[in-house]
């Protein structure tokens, strides 16, 4: 250990594990607090360390994209769900509702972890040919790299995502329209298949 | 030199096994929704790492796609939680049971 601390800068070292510290916090808040808006608070948290680990990736703008699309438009619409619901109260973590679920599910989690650390361990991660995309320049070069890529190889699948989310906000429209009052029948339809 | 490859592995496997201990134990949907979010962000994580320790430019690009698919994924689940709750009036999973026996 005293070895591998000796190969790593402190600077590195110091956002690494600042940006582990605000991620693991997080996510094991979001496991342990009652009220929902606390929960979406802890994963702003959590979005933030993975943001500052972005950076230590020298992936600037995945970091400031994660910010913006994450931090700034996700978690709002999740915390407008919780205070547009109402559901913004306190529910009883004591609950379980299948007898040993949560030992279980440590269990299945554990196993999955070991699982994927074990594979880490044993595998060698011997790609083919470098690159099929392009290399990755640090820095600001960064920024361009991406751009070429998304804008070349993966143009089509860019313009298709334009089209999902056209077609994500149209669904999220239909979703949560409110019924119109006159649509009696449609309604009572529905109820009978309930 | 920086931080080696297997750090960012290990600390998205932790954050990936939170999120999926989460989606497992927590009775609000959107409480599992946010730990979904968690296990995206884990394999983006990942992602990331391996691009920077392969020095291929796809995984940055992946995630990028990864992070549109997200802002879709987020809008119809929360449509899809607002169109339960003004039927059911709960967003608590094991109260949505009529499909059992």
């Amino acid at each position: 250990m005293t070895s591998l601390l000796a190969t790593v800068a402190i600077p590195d070292l110091l956002v690494f594990l600042l940006g582990a510290l605000l991620c693991l916090v997080g996510a094991v808040s979001i496991l342990t607090v009652k009220n929902p808006v606390h929960a979406a608070l802890s994963l702003v948290m959590t979005l933030f360390g993975i943001a500052v680990l972005f950076i230590e990736l020298q992936a600037d703008f995945l970091a400031a994209v994660q910010i913006i699309v994450y931090a700034g438009a996700i978690v709002v619409l999740f915390l407008f769900v919780i205070m547009f619901l109402g559901v913004d109260r306190e529910e009883d973590l004591a609950v379980e509702p299948i007898v040993g679920q949560r030992p279980l599910a440590a269990v299945l989690i554990t196993a999955l972890m070991a699982s994927i650390v074990a594979l880490g361990l044993v595998g060698h991660f011997e790609v083919g040919p470098a690159t099929q995309t392009g290399m990755l320049h640090g820095g600001a070069g960064n920024v361009a790299d991406l751009g070429r890529s998304v804008f070349t190889t993966y143009l089509f699948a860019f313009e298709a995502t334009a089209g999902l989310l056209i077609i994500a906000v149209v669904g999220a429209v239909v979703l949560a329209r409110r019924n119109n009052p006159d649509d009696h029948v449609a309604e009572s339809q529905v109820e009978e298949l309930a | 030199m920086s931080i080696p490859l297997s750090w960012f592995i290990i600390l998205a496997t932790l954050l990936f096994g939170i999120g999926a201990f989460g989606v497992l134990v927590r009775r609000n949907v959107l409480v599992m929704f946010m730990c979904v979010e968690l296990m995206l962000n884990a394999a983006n994580l990942a992602l990331v790492a391996f691009a920077r320790s392969l020095n291929d430019v796809g995984g940055e690009t992946t995630v990028f796609f990864v992070l549109v698919v997200a802002a879709a994924e987020v809008v119809v689940g929360l449509g899809i939680v607002v169109a339960i709750f003004r039927r059911r009036h709960s967003a608590v999973a094991d109260e949505l049971s009529e499909m059992g026996g």
